[in-house]
């Protein structure tokens, strides 16, 4: 890939800007997920809260009280109308933030292991990852040895990606529930993953330190993301809306910027004194938040 | 028993795999120029490659209002 791309012009040095620093939650913050209304957007920390905020005022509109305040993930659902977490009590619980008061809607608990990400396909059906993926409805999908870690809704919403602490990457067919394509490559656990918008490609981002793309019509890992001067675990990963920028939040504190085609860093927001945990881009691809461990967002665009 | 679990459980492995080397692939060369192709012609409405002016930058910190 990065051969085809030769040709292509440089993306330079790209310096995003911190905009906004969104202070609230007193303890680390584990997940973060974008509204489809690119303005609102739900955070999860382990002080037992979710907070949706306004990102244009950095006012925050909801808190959510937790029964459990061991959360791993949350989702916002397409309508706005819902908000969906879980973690470490099994349970996918999901919340009305359009009510007076937030109220728990419904709590999914059919799970055997803890949730480590959700994703709604809609107000009425959602996806979860815990040791086993799961489509509450009917469809279980059963296929990684460890751990799933993360997964990825496809622009189309016909299928998603999973990635696990089997260090492989699965693609899944969201109607049938089943396992179309398997990606090896990492030699880690994979703990985040992200469609290309075009959908024809996924990024999955590891423990072992590096990122790789893989393309679903040829099967294959086309390009891989790695820096010898990088030795700390990707924990998240965004891409921007033309799919050209990759901001990958390590361990090191910061979210690194590649230039996906040609796999060059071109960038790093630092800012942020403990891990990076989470990243999002909103759909109109505005800016770029990312979530740490040291309590704060931070919005960089 | 424990033995025929296994085979059967082997066996559905078996299948996956086989299922899986049987879909149909695009050379890498193409998938490769499309991606390419993909961000070349989003690249323009691309809000964190082109820059984002300070006049529509949404999340720009509130300049503060006073009353004269």
């Amino acid at each position: 890939m990065s051969g085809a791309a030769g040709g292509v012009a440089s993306v330079g040095r790209v310096q995003l800007k911190l905009r906004k620093t969104l202070k609230g939650h007193l303890a680390k913050i584990y997940a973060m997920h974008w509204s489809a209304d690119s303005r609102q957007m739900v955070s999860a920390s382990q002080d037992g809260k979710l907070l949706v905020w306004d990102c244009f005022t950095g006012n925050k509109l909801v808190a959510v009280p937790l029964k459990s305040a061991w959360v791993m993930s949350v989702a916002f659902a397409p309508s706005g109308n819902l908000v969906a977490s879980g973690g470490l009590d099994n349970i996918c619980t999901v919340y009305n933030i359009k009510a007076a008061s937030p109220k728990t809607l419904r709590e999914l608990d059919a799970h055997t292991g803890y949730l480590s990400c959700c994703r709604f396909l809609s107000d009425s059906e959602i996806i979860t990852a815990s040791d086993k993926l799961k489509r509450p409805q009917t469809i279980m999908f059963t296929n990684h040895i460890g751990d799933c870690m993360s997964l990825a809704l496809s622009p189309d919403m016909n299928t998603f990606i999973s990635g696990a602490c089997d260090s492989l990457a699965k693609l899944w067919d969201v109607r049938d529930g089943a396992c179309k394509q398997t990606f090896s490559g990492h030699t880690s656990d994979i703990n985040a993953i992200a469609f290309f918008p075009s959908g024809n490609a996924v990024i999955t981002g590891s423990d072992d330190c590096s990122c790789k793309m893989y393309d679903l019509r040829s099967d294959q890992e086309v390009i891989g993301y790695q820096d010898t001067s990088l030795n700390a675990g990707v924990t998240s990963l965004a891409l921007s809306s033309s799919g050209r920028l990759i901001f990958a939040g390590y361990d090191d504190f910061n979210c690194h910027i590649w230039d996906s085609l040609k796999g060059e860093k071109v960038g790093v927001l630092s800012g942020h004194d403990n891990r990076v945990s989470c990243t999002g881009v909103p759909d109109d691809g505005m800016g770029v938040c990312t979530g740490s461990w040291d309590s704060f967002l931070k919005l960089w665009n | 028993m424990s033995g025929s679990s296994n085979l059967v459980a082997m066996k559905k492995v078996v299948q996956q795999l086989r299922f899986e080397a049987s879909i149909n692939r695009v050379k890498v060369s193409q998938a490769a120029a499309d991606l390419q192709q993909f961000c070349m012609q989003n690249a323009l409405q691309d809000p964190l490659l082109t820059g984002v002016s300070s006049s529509t930058n949404p999340f720009r910190p509130q300049k503060v209002c006073s009353f004269l």
